[in-house]
């Protein structure tokens, strides 16, 4: 119940919110259903705002607020939605994010650069409302005008105030509600005139329980706002509050009934009513009077047809206005369809699911060893046993980590947005075509592919597709199509973006890289090659960029970045047919393929994907490695390090040592070895922070036997020989 | 809105006149006694297999799997700038919450024997000597009364100060590489 935490819950939700209302806005424009998404955009705006009220953020519950009404018009069939009201209405989204964020880096006052741009949304939005703000209002009080002629059940009470009737529920505090801000959030819609506190439910001080809410409060209440907001300020208490909101001008019979109806004691409560102003002294005799007569005030009404929907009646007695019943029915709609989706989906904090993974972890470890004692005793229905745990033990494993995959089409959907912004920017027709959202891959992953993607699609959409007069003198479509795609690939995902621009220019790549040497003239290259050089550190600066056809800006920064997470990357090019980039990562960050090789006696695991052969290092070889470090690997010269000097192993190498072939980025090396061990599947465990400066090692494992085994970074392990060399060079000189 | 939290907060009062002193685990390393405190201790291990961690300085042992973690394990000795501790039957692993970069990590240390959890009184602890101990001054948090005899009782905050140690780790690397 801290509120703090209530507070992440709100920000979490309220961006998950605005999510959900960017994407109904940007599904309008193609939606054969716009009323729906305009539902689904009210009613994100709405509960951001009620949320917002019940934090007393009012920054964001007045802002909202403008939102909501020009929503609520459109919703009405007064306004019709177009492109300028989704531009704006995006904006606003985004202003409502920065004022969020700003909240949750603890600034209260939001700076005057923000506030302005806000009060130039708010004017906007206002236009919107303009004149017709004048008709809509009064519409909301007719039918209490109605039934003041029809005159039943003994007259009307003499105020034009709301009587709000509020008996907060004993959970109310345990769920993190405050009952005050509810009534600082009344005090924004109209003005509390009077206002008295019933203690009745007040147990004696020593059976109070300090977390219990026995609050009840009597409310006289005068605003403009119709029923429907006020009842909305308390939605988030509503089911574990008794509450009743009477109308100004209502029956005395309503009020009969609402004392007859509460717990506290008739008189007591007729005192507080009178007290808080609704009701005058002569007003509360009358009614106990007719409560002493029999509740005969109601019973017509309920009587005469009893099988018309409640609802309806409520209505016909004026007790509720229409607009209430709907908002009501809404509501359980809502609700209904929100635990549907409920039962799918449990939101558990990722520290407890990467704790779960980890204790598989251990637990495929501890398996393992323990099959590796059984296999070496002679017990068979023991070997057997503990072959089937081991099998259990992968299923578990294999499930755990699915826990913790989510679906790409997340990410995707982002893109959206960008294209939309971007092309306008651009001047040019961009479709986002999506398939393959439903890819799942690990959640670190998707964390980190949002930046290269970004960086992708924009250059796909600046440099690849052409504006609509050159596509049109191709005789292709005006409108570009950019296509965003995913899909899984024995054991890795696969992620393209494509489109269906100019594609590159293979001459033009192949000069400037002739030009950077990059490579030699000589050299004979695959148009694959060709590509792959966009992707070299050093082949693209700004100014290239608008003098090539093809991509450039920082094309080498998306490489590194899927290199970080062990990804490849390839491109696909047609000149004048587009270009697609495919993306090809792994499934899970937690877990690699690993290649073992022993050194001395300890055992080293090498990130299979990066070893390329094995050979052994053959006695003439060995012989002659002992002046220079290279070999010779058919007629290519392969300069190696000796992990044993490197690693500072005492003792003599043993009669045979073995090379592993390894390839980084294009850069071919050896790493000579004792043994080969053979491949695994290595559950990468981080070394911590003692080793923060160590190069080399990456990470460890825990081997079958318990044992600890490090992961070698082989790109830093190869710079380092570099740099020693470079630096003996120096030292000579 | 804060007065509900702190409601919440409240915790029953210590009571009071339990601990004047404070416990201390004491051990041997070199022939010579040591103490801890014993809030910082986890655990107690056998010393049993460990993967050397190459390119390391020598305080750094190596790493040990603790239950599926990944531990590392220093040589006191090392750090104390005395020659490595030869391992025999009574070699134990004493692991060790400490707190570095805001995170609380693990940290085994190698000792010849583990000797037993004693109290000594606040009065009974002396401050640290300037000099004469042969170890970094830094590394003392006080001198403990145990029998007439002191017990240099270790601040493990510098001790086994990971921000440190990491330097130094650092600097052995840059080292090998130039070699």
């Amino acid at each position: 119940m801290n509120l703090d935490n209530a507070l992440q819950t709100f920000f979490v939700e309220s961006h998950e919110l605005l999510q959900a209302m960017e994407d109904a806005l940007l599904d309008i424009e193609h939606s054969d259903d716009p009323v729906e998404s305009v539902n689904a955009i009210f009613r994100a705006a709405h509960t951001i705002k009620g949320s917002a009220g019940l934090f007393g953020l009012d920054g964001i519950v007045a802002f909202t607020h403008v939102m909501e009404s020009v929503l609520d018009k459109v919703r009405g069939n007064d306004l019709a939605i177009d492109d300028g009201m989704v531009a704006l209405l995006l904006s606003c989204g985004d202003h409502i994010k920065v004022l969020l964020n700003s909240l949750v880096d603890g600034q209260e006052q939001s700076d005057p650069a923000v506030f302005a741009e806000g009060a130039v949304l708010i004017e906007r939005l206002s236009k919107y409302l303009g004149a017709s703000e004048n008709q809509i209002e009064p519409a909301t009080l007719p039918q209490q005008h109605e039934t003041r002629v029809e005159a039943m059940g003994g007259g009307f009470v003499e105020t034009d105030n709301w009587h709000i009737s509020l008996h907060f529920g004993r959970s109310v505090l345990r769920n993190g509600m405050d009952p005050l801000s509810f009534l600082r959030y009344l005090g924004t819609m109209g003005r509390i005139v009077g206002i008295s506190t019933l203690l009745d439910a007040i147990p004696p001080a020593a059976e109070m329980d300090h977390e219990s809410c026995y609050l009840s409060f009597e409310i006289n209440f005068q605003s403009d706002a119709d029923k429907a907001a006020i009842e909305g300020a308390f939605e988030f208490v509503r089911d574990d509050c008794v509450i009743h909101i009477l109308p100004p001008r209502s029956r005395i019979a309503d009020f009969l009934e609402l004392i007859q109806n509460l717990p506290e004691e008739d008189m007591r409560l007729g005192d507080m009513l009178v007290r808080c102003g609704t009701l005058t002294q002569k007003e509360l005799e009358e009614a106990l009077a007719l409560q002493s007569a029999g509740a005969s005030g109601n019973a017509p009404e309920s009587g005469e047809e009893p099988k018309r929907p409640i609802g309806e009646i409520v209505v016909e007695a004026g007790m509720v206005q229409a607009p209430v019943v709907e908002a009501a029915l809404e509501k359980q709609k809502h609700i209904k369809e929100a635990k549907g989706q409920e039962n799918r989906v449990i939101r558990v904090d990722a520290e407890k699911l990467d704790n779960l993974i980890n204790l598989v972890g251990e637990l495929v470890i501890a398996g393992a060893s323990a099959s590796l004692l059984s296999h070496r005793s002679v017990d068979v229905p023991l070997q057997e046993a503990t072959s089937n745990i081991s099998r259990l033990v992968e299923e578990i494993r294999d499930s755990a980590l699915q826990l913790r995959m989510v679906q790409i089409g997340e990410t995707f959907r982002r893109f959206n947005r960008v294209v939309r912004d971007v092309s306008r920017e651009l001047g040019k027709d961009i479709e986002l075509l999506i398939s393959g959202a439903e890819t799942e891959l690990d959640k670190t992953v998707v964390e980190k592919i949002g930046d290269p993607l970004m960086h992708l699609v924009r250059n796909a959409m600046d440099h690849g597709i052409e504006s609509a007069e050159l596509r049109q003198s191709r005789g292709k479509p005006a409108k570009g199509t950019l296509r965003l795609n995913a899909y899984h690939e024995s054991g890795s995902i696969v992620i393209e973006v494509g489109d269906d621009g100019g594609g590159l220019n293979r001459e033009r790549i192949l000069k400037k890289a002739i030009d950077k040497g990059l490579v030699s003239p000589t050299q004979n290259l695959s148009d694959q090659e060709i590509y792959m050089l966009i992707f070299e550190a050093g082949f693209s600066t700004a100014e290239q960029v608008s003098n090539l056809s093809g991509r450039g800006v920082g094309m080498d920064v998306v490489r590194r970045n899927i290199e970080a997470l062990r990804g490849t990357c390839e491109l696909d090019s047609q000149e004048g047919q587009g270009s697609t980039v495919r993306i090809r990562l792994p499934l899970t960050l937690a877990i690699i393929d690993g290649f073992q090789i022993g050194v001395g006696s300890a055992s080293y695991v090498v990130p299979l994907d990066m070893v390329k052969e094995c050979l052994e290092l053959s006695s003439e070889e060995r012989q002659k490695a002992k002046d220079h470090h290279y070999i010779n690997l058919r007629g290519e010269v392969l300069p190696f390090v000796r992990l044993r000097e490197r690693f500072s192993e005492k003792g003599q190498a043993g009669p045979r040592e073995n090379v592993v072939v390894v390839q980084y980025g294009g850069q071919k090396a050896g790493l000579v070895v004792d043994e080969l061990m053979g491949e695994l599947q290595a559950v990468i465990k981080p070394l911590g922070c003692l080793f923060g400066n160590l190069k080399g090692v990456s990470g460890s494992t825990i081997l079958g036997n318990g044992e600890v085994a490090l992961i070698l970074d082989v790109p830093s392990l190869i710079q380092q020989a570099v740099n020693a060399d470079t630096q003996m060079a120096l030292s000579q000189a | 809105m804060n007065a509900l939290v702190s409601v919440e907060k409240k915790l029953p009062a210590p009571v009071a006149g339990v601990v004047e002193g404070r416990q201390f685990l004491t051990f041997t390393l070199g022939g010579e006694m040591f103490a801890i405190e014993i809030l910082n201790i986890k655990e107690i291990i056998e010393y049993g297999s460990l993967t050397t961690v190459p390119m390391m300085p020598e305080f750094v042992r190596g790493v040990i799997n603790l239950r599926g973690r990944v531990v590392p394990v220093i040589d006191l000795s090392v750090r104390f700038g005395r020659k490595a501790t030869e391992t025999t039957k009574r070699t134990c692993n004493v692991i060790i919450e400490v707190q570095a970069e805001g995170e609380t990590v693990d940290i085994g240390i190698v000792v010849d024997a583990v000797s037993e959890v004693l109290e000594i009184p606040t009065a009974e602890i002396e401050p640290a000597p300037s000099f004469g101990a042969k170890i970094r001054a830094d590394f003392i948090s006080g001198m403990g009364k145990v029998n007439g005899e002191f017990v240099i009782i270790l601040g493990l905050n510098k001790v086994l100060s990971v921000e440190e140690m990491a330097m130094l780790a650092g600097v052995g690397t840059g080292e090998a590489s130039a070699g």
